[in-house]
């Protein structure tokens, strides 16, 4: 069975990037991506064209996001009852000590600064992998293979 | 003279707050980090109670350091773990410490209700000892090397 992540990111760079990364990682995960914040909500709500979605076991989240920004999705997140579980890791170029203090105060699971070098990026991603999706027990009996 | 406790990549030492009521295991733990990373220091709680008093800084823990990281086991005597890991989680004051639950249950409750109370993560406890050298290995890999933590207060020292 697949190990559903979403990927909250605008840039298509990123997401390709993460995509290769974590195949070449972990092939059984699935990566479903939302392009902000909007899309980010109706998929973990399963609304519209989400109504089929699978409930992610983590989810990646880039902070600047077009529509609403993933410190709104963040809160949301962790405000409601049902979703609040999801292990949630903000990824983010941001370094700002206000974004960070901010995400841990809204109880981001993890904050991870996206580095910019494609070498570093993947390791990254394999770390998230590695520690996640193989080390970490998560909620709703989806512990990774 | 004025200090300021710089973020993890330019501090000296990184305070991790063990709770843990179980010798052997706390030893081993110690010898773990010891090993993958001399700049850690480990603080131990022996349980639920203790463990708040130093997040409190109340009596004999008034000068304890803020830890960058807690590692929480979930059995423990006097305040167990989910009581310890709810009253963080509902502090504005200390909430936003990484708290990772470490337990030898592998219960799908008990790894719910700790996510339900908010913890970062849940991480099972191997019962062999290399196994369990390693998680230490990798939880200082990936939340001590890799993730961002939270800023520390500063701390200002008055002057001379």
């Amino acid at each position: 069975m697949p190990i559903e992540v979403l990927l909250v990111e605008d840039s298509p760079g990123d997401v390709r990037l993460t995509k290769e990364a974590f195949h070449d990682a972990n092939p059984s995960v699935h990566l479903n991506v939302a392009a902000d914040g909007v899309e980010a909500m109706a998929f973990l709500k399963h609304q519209g064209i989400y109504a089929q979605a699978l409930r992610p076991d983590l989810i990646l989240l880039d902070l600047n996001l077009p529509k609403m920004d993933g410190r709104e999705v963040l809160a949301e997140i962790k405000n409601d009852s049902s979703l609040k579980t999801i292990p949630t890791v903000v990824l983010t170029t941001s370094e700002s000590e206000v974004d960070i203090a901010k995400s841990y105060a809204l109880q981001a699971n993890c904050y991870l600064s996206k580095p910019v070098e494609l070498d570093a990026f993947e390791a990254l991603v394999k770390s998230i992998n590695d520690f996640w999706l193989t080390k970490v027990k998560l909620p709703q009996n989806r512990q990774a293979r | 003279m004025q200090i300021l406790k710089t973020l993890n990549n330019g501090r000296t030492t990184i305070e991790v707050l063990l709770v843990e009521d179980s010798p052997g295991d706390v030893r081993l733990t110690k010898e773990a980090f010891h090993e993958a990373d001399a700049s850690v220091h480990l603080n131990v709680a022996p349980d639920g109670m203790e463990a708040m008093a130093f997040l409190k800084h109340l009596g004999k823990y008034s000068d304890a350091p803020r830890p960058d990281l807690i590692l929480l086991d979930l059995n423990l005597p006097k305040m167990d773990g989910w009581e310890v890991l709810a009253r963080i989680k509902s502090d504005a004051g200390l909430k936003t410490i990484p708290t990772v639950i470490l337990s030898t249950s592998e219960a799908q409750e008990d790894i719910e209700k700790s996510y339900q109370l908010q913890a970062n993560c849940y991480l099972n406890k191997p019962v062999l000892f290399e196994a369990f050298d390693g998680l230490v290995k990798n939880i200082n890999t990936f939340w001590l090397k890799e993730a961002t933590l939270p800023r520390q207060p500063v701390h200002v020292l008055s002057a001379d």
